[in-house]
C-alpha cells in the first residue's frame, strides 16, 4: 500500500476551555509543496507542533510514511524524526556554535560516529547548496544577516537528507526580493531533491510562487485545494484573504493565464 | 547490502543497490572502503537497481569515483550518471576551487623545521598568551570604571528630575532581592550565629568563661559576619539574576529596542537595580544581625544554661556605640559592588546563550570576590581609625 507522505486525520487540540483543531484532516502528496494558510490564532504553529511530535494532540492520527507518530515510543520517534528536517520561523540555529556545526548536530546524534573530515565534507555540500558562502561557514548565528540565518537553518534541516521538509513562515522578516530568492531555492531543491515541502506562511508571493496545493485553517478544520481553485472557495475568510486588494495582482495573472 | 560486486575481465562491476540514505551512510562507506582496486583497470556501476540516492550517498560515491580515477582506474557508469551526482559536483565546486587556491600556502612551509623554531614559536606563544591576558584584564578594568563612570553621570542627571527615578521599578527590586531573600538570610545567620557559639563554648568552657560566648557572637556576627554572609548570599542571588535578566534583555535586542525609544537603559535597567539593592542589603543585613542574635541566644541558654536576661544583659555590655555601624554602614557599599558587578556583566552579553552563562558565572564570582576584598580593606581602615 502506498501511503501519503504525510496524513492527519481527525486532529483534535485543546488548551483548557480553548478548542483550537476539532476534527482536522490534511493530506500531503509526494513531491508538492503544500502551503499552511490561516489567520493569526487559528492554530498553524500548532498543527505544526502537532505534526513534528513536539505535542500529543487529544485525539486523531497523524501518519509520516506510514507511522502513526501519536502511537510510536519515543524511540520510535526519533528515527521517524531524522526523515524530515523543519526549520523554525526565527532560524532556531544553536547561538553558540558555528554555521558549520549547526549543520553537523544532526548528523552527529542520528549518524553516529563519522569522521570529523567526512562531517565538514558534507555539512559544506549542504552549506553551498543552500547558496552559502564558504565563509559563513565558520560564523556564529550572531554574525549573520537575516537572509542568511533563514538559509542556514535550510541547510540544517538537509543535514540529514530528508524526504520531507518543514518550512515555518521561511519568508517572513525578508525583503520581497531576499524572499522570491528563498521561494527559487525551496523550489530548485524541491525539484533537484525530490523533496516534498510543507510550509506555513502569511506571504501571498510566496504562496502564488511556490505551492501547488493550498490548506486553509477555517474554522478549527481544515480547507484543502489546488491553488487554482482554493482561490474560488465560498468561505468568507478564504475570500478575504484571496480577494483583498493584495492579492488581486496574482489573480489577475493566474486567471489570465 | 548496499551493492553488488562482480569481477569482470580486467576489472569490476559493481551494481548499487537498495537505499543510498544519510541513515545508511556507515553501510554504505564500509562497503565502499573494502572495494579492492588493486589490479582493476575499469570499474563500471550500474544504478539503474538502486531504490534511492540522496546527497548524502551521492558525495559517498563520487569520493568512490574520485579515489578509484586518482588510482589510474577508468571509471564509467553504465547508463548515464546519476542526477545527484552531478548535483554534487556542482554545488562543491567553489568550495574545491577555493581549496586549491589556499593550498599552496600552507604547503609552502619547508618540511624540515629545525627544533630552534620550534622552540622559539612556543615561547612566543606564551608571551603573546601573557599580552593578551594583561590586555584582557587592562580592557576589562576600564570597562568597568568607564560603566561606573556612566552610572553616576546617569544617576547625577536622575537626581535633576525625579521623575527619571523609577520607583515602582526600584520598588520591584527591593522586593526581589531584598524581601524573598529573608527567609534564607534568616536561615543562615541564625545557623552560623549558632555554630560560633557552639565552637567558642568548646574552647572558652576550659577556661571557665563561658560567658564571653554572648561577646563572641555579639561581636562577629554584628561586625562581620552579618554582613559578609548576607552580601555573600545576595551576591549569589541577585547578582547571577542581574546578569542573566539584561544579559538575555541583550540577546532579545530589547536593550536596543529601549534604546531606540529613547530610554536610557542605564537609567531603566542598572539604576534601578542599583538603588533597590542598596535600600536592600542594609534592611537584610539588620534581620540578619538580629537573627544571629537570637541564634546565640538561643544556644547559650540550651547548651551553657545561661539565663536569658543574663545574655542579654552580657550582650550589651560587648556593644560599644559603634559596633553595630561599623558592619551595617559596610551594607550600602557592599551592593554597589554586587549590582555593578551584575548589570555590567549583563550588558556584555552579546551573540550566544554560552555568552550569557559566562558571563553570568563572571558576575557572581566577580561579585563575592570583590565584597571580600572591600571588606578586608574596611578591617584595615577600622584598625587605622581606631574602632
Amino acid at each position: 500500500m502506498i501511503y501519503p507522505v504525510l496524513e492527519v486525520r481527525g486532529l483534535v487540540n485543546r488548551f483548557g476551555a480553548q478548542l483550537v483543531h476539532d476534527g482536522l484532516d490534511m493530506e500531503v502528496r509526494e513531491d508538492e509543496v503544500f502551503g499552511i494558510v490561516g489567520g493569526s490564532g487559528t492554530g498553524k504553529s500548532v498543527l505544526l507542533r502537532s505534526i513534528l511530535g513536539l505535542q500529543r494532540p487529544q485525539a486523531g492520527t497523524i501518519r509520516i510514511e506510514g507511522h502513526d507518530l501519536t502511537q510510536l515510543s519515543e524511540r520510535a520517534l526519533r528515527a521517524v524524526k531524522a526523515r524530515y528536517g523543519v526549520t523554525f520561523q526565527q532560524g532556531a540555529l544553536y547561538s553558540s556554535l558555528t554555521v558549520l556545526q549547526n549543520v553537523q548536530l544532526p548528523m552527529i546524534e542520528h549518524l553516529g560516529a563519522l569522521s570529523p573530515s567526512v562531517r565538514d565534507e558534507l555539512a559544506m555540500l549542504k552549506i553551498r547548496l543552500v547558496g552559502l558562502p564558504a565563509e559563513a561557514a565558520g560564523k556564529y548565528p550572531a554574525e549573520l544577516s537575516g537572509g542568511m540565518v533563514k538559509r542556514a537553518a535550510l541547510a540544517r534541516a538537509l543535514a540529514l537528507d530528508p524526504r520531507l521538509l518543514f518550512l515555518d513562515e521561511p519568508t517572513s522578516g525578508l525583503d520581497p526580493i531576499g524572499a522570491a530568492e528563498f521561494d527559487e531555492l525551496t523550489l530548485y531543491l524541491q525539484r533537484q531533491l525530490r523533496l516534498t515541502v510543507v510550509m506555513i506562511t502569511h506571504d501571498l508571493d510566496s504562496i502564488f510562487r511556490t505551492c501547488n496545493r493550498v490548506g486553509v485553517i477555517v474554522d478549527r478544520r481544515m480547507e484543502t485545494d489546488t491553488l487554482e481553485r482554493i482561490v474560488d472557495h465560498p468561505h468568507p475568510w478564504i475570500q478575504a484573504y484571496f480577494h483583498g486588494e493584495r492579492a488581486s495582482i496574482h489573480l489577475k495573472v493566474a486567471h489570465g493565464a | 547490502m548496499v551493492m553488488e560486486i562482480r569481477r569482470t575481465d580486467g576489472g569490476l562491476a559493481l551494481d548499487l543497490t537498495g537505499e543510498w540514505r544519510a541513515v545508511a551512510y556507515r553501510q554504505i562507506d564500509t562497503a565502499l572502503a573494502a572495494v579492492d582496486l588493486a589490479g582493476a583497470h575499469r570499474v563500471e556501476i550500474a544504478t539503474d537497481r538502486l531504490a534511492a540516492l540522496d546527497l548524502t550517498g551521492a558525495w559517498r560515491l563520487g569520493e568512490f569515483v574520485r579515489r578509484a580515477r586518482s588510482a589510474g582506474v577508468e571509471v564509467a557508469f553504465a547508463g548515464a550518471p546519476p542526477d545527484q551526482l552531478r548535483l554534487v559536483e556542482e554545488t562543491l565546486r567553489p568550495v574545491a576551487a577555493d581549496r586549491a587556491a589556499s593550498l599552496p600556502d600552507s604547503r609552502r612551509e619547508p618540511v624540515s623545521r629545525a627544533v630552534e623554531d620550534e622552540v622559539e614559536e612556543a615561547e612566543a606563544a606564551t608571551l603573546a598568551f601573557i599580552g593578551r591576558r594583561a590586555v584582557t584584564l587592562w580592557r576589562d578594568m576600564t570597562g568597568a570604571l568607564a560603566f561606573l563612570g556612566r552610572l553616576s553621570v546617569t544617576g547625577l542627571r536622575t537626581l535633576g528630575r525625579p521623575r527619571g527615578l523609577r520607583p515602582i521599578s526600584i520598588a520591584r527590586h527591593v522586593y526581589d532581592t531584598g524581601i524573598t531573600a529573608v527567609p534564607i538570610v534568616a536561615l543562615i545567620a541564625f545557623l552560623i550565629s549558632v555554630i560560633i557559639a557552639y565552637m567558642s563554648a568548646q574552647q572558652l568552657r576550659s577556661f571557665g568563661a563561658e560567658i564571653f560566648v554572648a561577646d563572641l557572637v555579639t561581636i562577629g556576627v554584628l561586625r562581620e559576619l552579618g554582613v559578609l554572609l548576607t552580601a555573600i548570599i545576595v551576591a549569589g542571588r541577585s547578582g547571577s539574576a542581574f546578569a542573566a535578566e539584561i544579559g538575555s534583555m541583550k540577546l532579545n535586542e530589547e536593550v536596543d529596542a529601549l534604546r531606540a525609544t529613547g530610554v536610557d537603559p542605564f537609567e531603566a535597567l542598572v539604576l534601578p537595580r542599583v538603588i533597590g539593592l542598596v535600600i536592600a542589603l542594609p534592611l537584610l543585613t539588620v534581620v540578619a544581625d538580629l537573627v544571629g542574635l537570637v541564634g546565640g541566644a538561643v544556644l547559650c541558654a540550651s547548651l551553657l544554661h545561661m539565663p536569658l536576661d543574663q545574655y542579654a544583659h552580657q550582650v550589651s555590655q560587648s556593644i560599644s556605640g559603634t559596633t553595630f555601624w561599623v558592619g551595617i554602614v559596610k551594607a550600602p557599599v557592599f551592593a554597589v559592588l554586587i549590582a555593578l558587578a551584575g548589570t555590567h556583566r549583563g550588558m556584555q552579553v552579546r551573540g550566544s546563550s554560552r555568552e550569557l552563562g559566562r558571563l553570568t558565572t563572571v558576575a557572581v564570582v566577580q561579585a563575592i570576590f570583590l565584597v571580600i576584598l572591600a571588606d578586608a580593606l574596611f578591617a584595615v581602615l577600622f584598625m587605622e581609625m581606631g574602632i
